[in-house]
């Protein structure tokens, strides 16, 4: 087998393990792990608590 | 574990540099647009628009949107793992790091220290240096992924994450060269498999470094300020592997009609037609978050940056493809239509979506809730999109334009042109790629004052770590 057999194979399989991705990723059973991983974003809020930072009395007036 | 907070310090550092390069960067390119129009301003020969040139791509790329991407992957990466960034000292090495490589770059390209390779221009040494920033920054992230304390990992980290292998990869194989004195070295490959390790090296600079880098932003940003989760995960499962099995092939589109075998050529316009389909997973998934929520857009500049950005993204990653069939590419190559199609890009997706991504950052990182003006967030939008539009415009028209004009002939077969009418034939639309230019900066320049008066009298802040809800770990 020369090398260009190995080429050809390695590029098989990744296209076979791409179908697989994909097959999985629409089957139901990836389907609840998705639904937690996209709330990840919202699991806390990141916005400051008001006296976090120190506040001058002319901050935060939006133009 | 109460007391603990989220390492803050390095992505503020990070975030402001993004905002200081990013007007390095964007002066440089108006210079270099400047010289084109008016050639006396080529004053001297550091100054010099073949040296400035390099100055300005690296900038731009690795300077402001470098510290854009560290920037928010360490803070995308700290938020949505509910760790601190593992190994602090390396995170800190990390900006310091990156900041010298960039004064070295700044130093060094105008002296004319180069070793030739596109987006690849540092000299050794610089590449050394570059190396180990780029392990750090990989441990960091890793380390922070490894040790986070929810089950699954984040969308956008797959992106940032598969960001940073590849480009340690791609930096690793192209820069392979033999050192001949301390600001001298030759490509270690040499004819044209120096030309396909390079331009194998070059589209993905832009395939992960300007893409899957930047997607990760936008997975993170886009539903945070949309205030919605992205619109579907499975798309964004899909169309990451996607990118990732194709993107690799599509290198060869850049040296179409060269020594390059013909059957290389074709694979490249082949897979870079195939990459239209997760370039469009991406943007879609990005648009359609906002789905049931458009009229957010109205209100929220923020916003207006980020779904811009999406849509340029998509603009550019369907002319790409186009320009990669080699039909087309015999009219667009060496014009001006392929600098334009590179600032879509650049200006259109990368820079606005990291504007986008500032404006959300700053604040938090002082403690505040928004920028301390509003108004001038969305006059920056406005002046940037103007300067966008006049930059692609111009350059579609004068690349169409040389390209016509290079390739007609007469009826006995010699050439219409000679090369210096299409040059002078191209001074309108250089002129106007000055304007474009300059407004862009503007827009960044105003960006700087927003900045500078949020920052000012507010202290650093830092965020104290949460069990995630649900308490997953």
């Amino acid at each position: 087998m020369d090398i260009n057999d190995a080429r050809t194979v390695v590029t098989v399989l990744g296209f076979v393990c791409f179908i697989g991705i994909s097959l999985w990723a629409y089957s139901g059973r990836a389907r609840k792990g998705f639904d937690e991983a996209a709330l990840l974003p919202f699991s806390e809020d990141d916005l400051p608590a008001p006296d976090a930072g120190r506040q001058t009395k002319e901050g935060n007036k939006n133009g | 574990m109460q007391s603990q907070t989220y390492n803050y310090k390095v992505v503020r550092q990070f975030a402001i540099m993004t905002v200081v390069w990013g007007i390095v960067g964007m002066l440089v390119g108006v210079i270099v647009a400047a010289q084109l129009v008016w050639p006396e301003l080529n004053v001297a020969e550091w100054l010099h628009f073949g040296r400035l040139r390099p100055l300005h791509t690296n900038a731009v790329i690795f300077a402001f949107g470098g510290c854009a991407l560290f920037a928010t992957s360490y803070y995308c990466v700290q938020r949505t793992c509910h760790t601190r960034l593992f190994a602090p000292g390396l995170a800190a090495f990390t900006f310091w790091g990156w900041q010298l490589i960039i004064v070295l770059a700044a130093v060094t390209l105008p002296l004319g220290w180069t070793s030739g390779k596109e987006y690849a221009e540092l000299e050794w040494p610089i590449d050394i240096l570059i190396t180990l920033v780029w392990v750090s920054y990989a441990i960091v992230f890793f380390g922070t992924v490894g040790t986070r304390k929810t089950t699954h990992i984040y969308v956008a980290n797959w992106f940032y994450g598969a960001f940073i292998i590849t480009v340690a990869l791609l930096h690793l194989v192209n820069s392979a060269e033999i050192p001949v004195s301390l600001g001298k070295s030759y490509s270690a490959y040499a004819g044209v498999q120096d030309a396909m390790i390079q331009w194998w090296y070059g589209h993905n600079a832009v395939g992960f470094f300007l893409t899957a880098g930047f997607l990760g932003m936008m997975y993170y940003f886009v539903p945070k300020q949309a205030g919605r989760p992205v619109y579907s995960y499975r798309l964004s499962v899909v169309h990451f592997w996607a990118l990732i099995f194709t993107y690799m092939w599509a290198g060869p589109h850049h040296l179409h009609y060269t020594a390059l075998p013909d059957w290389t050529q074709s694979i490249g316009m082949v897979f870079s037609l195939i990459l239209l389909a997760p370039s469009w997973g991406g943007m879609i998934n990005g648009i359609m978050t906002l789905s049931g929520a458009w009229h957010k857009l109205r209100t929220d500049p923020i916003l207006k940056f980020l779904i811009t950005s999406l849509s340029f993204y998509g603009m550019s990653t369907f002319e790409g493809p186009m320009m990669s069939i080699k039909t087309v590419n015999a009219l667009s190559h060496y014009t001006d239509w392929t600098v334009g199609h590179v600032h879509s890009g650049a200006l259109g997706w990368v820079a606005m979506v990291s504007i986008g991504a500032m404006y959300y950052l700053i604040p938090r990182m002082y403690g505040k809730t928004e920028m301390y003006s509003t108004k001038l967030i969305t006059t920056h939008f406005w002046i940037a999109t103007i300067g966008i539009v006049l930059y692609i415009a111009s350059m579609w028209i004068s690349g169409v334009m040389q390209g016509l004009m290079w390739r007609a002939t007469n009826p006995d077969g010699t050439l219409t042109y000679s090369f210096v009418e299409s040059v002078k034939a191209s001074y309108p639309f250089w002129a106007i790629r000055v304007l474009g230019g300059v407004l862009f900066l503007t827009g960044m320049l105003i960006m700087f004052y927003n900045m500078i008066k949020t920052i000012a009298g507010q202290k650093a802040y830092e965020a104290p770590v949460l069990a995630p809800a649900g308490a997953h770990a």
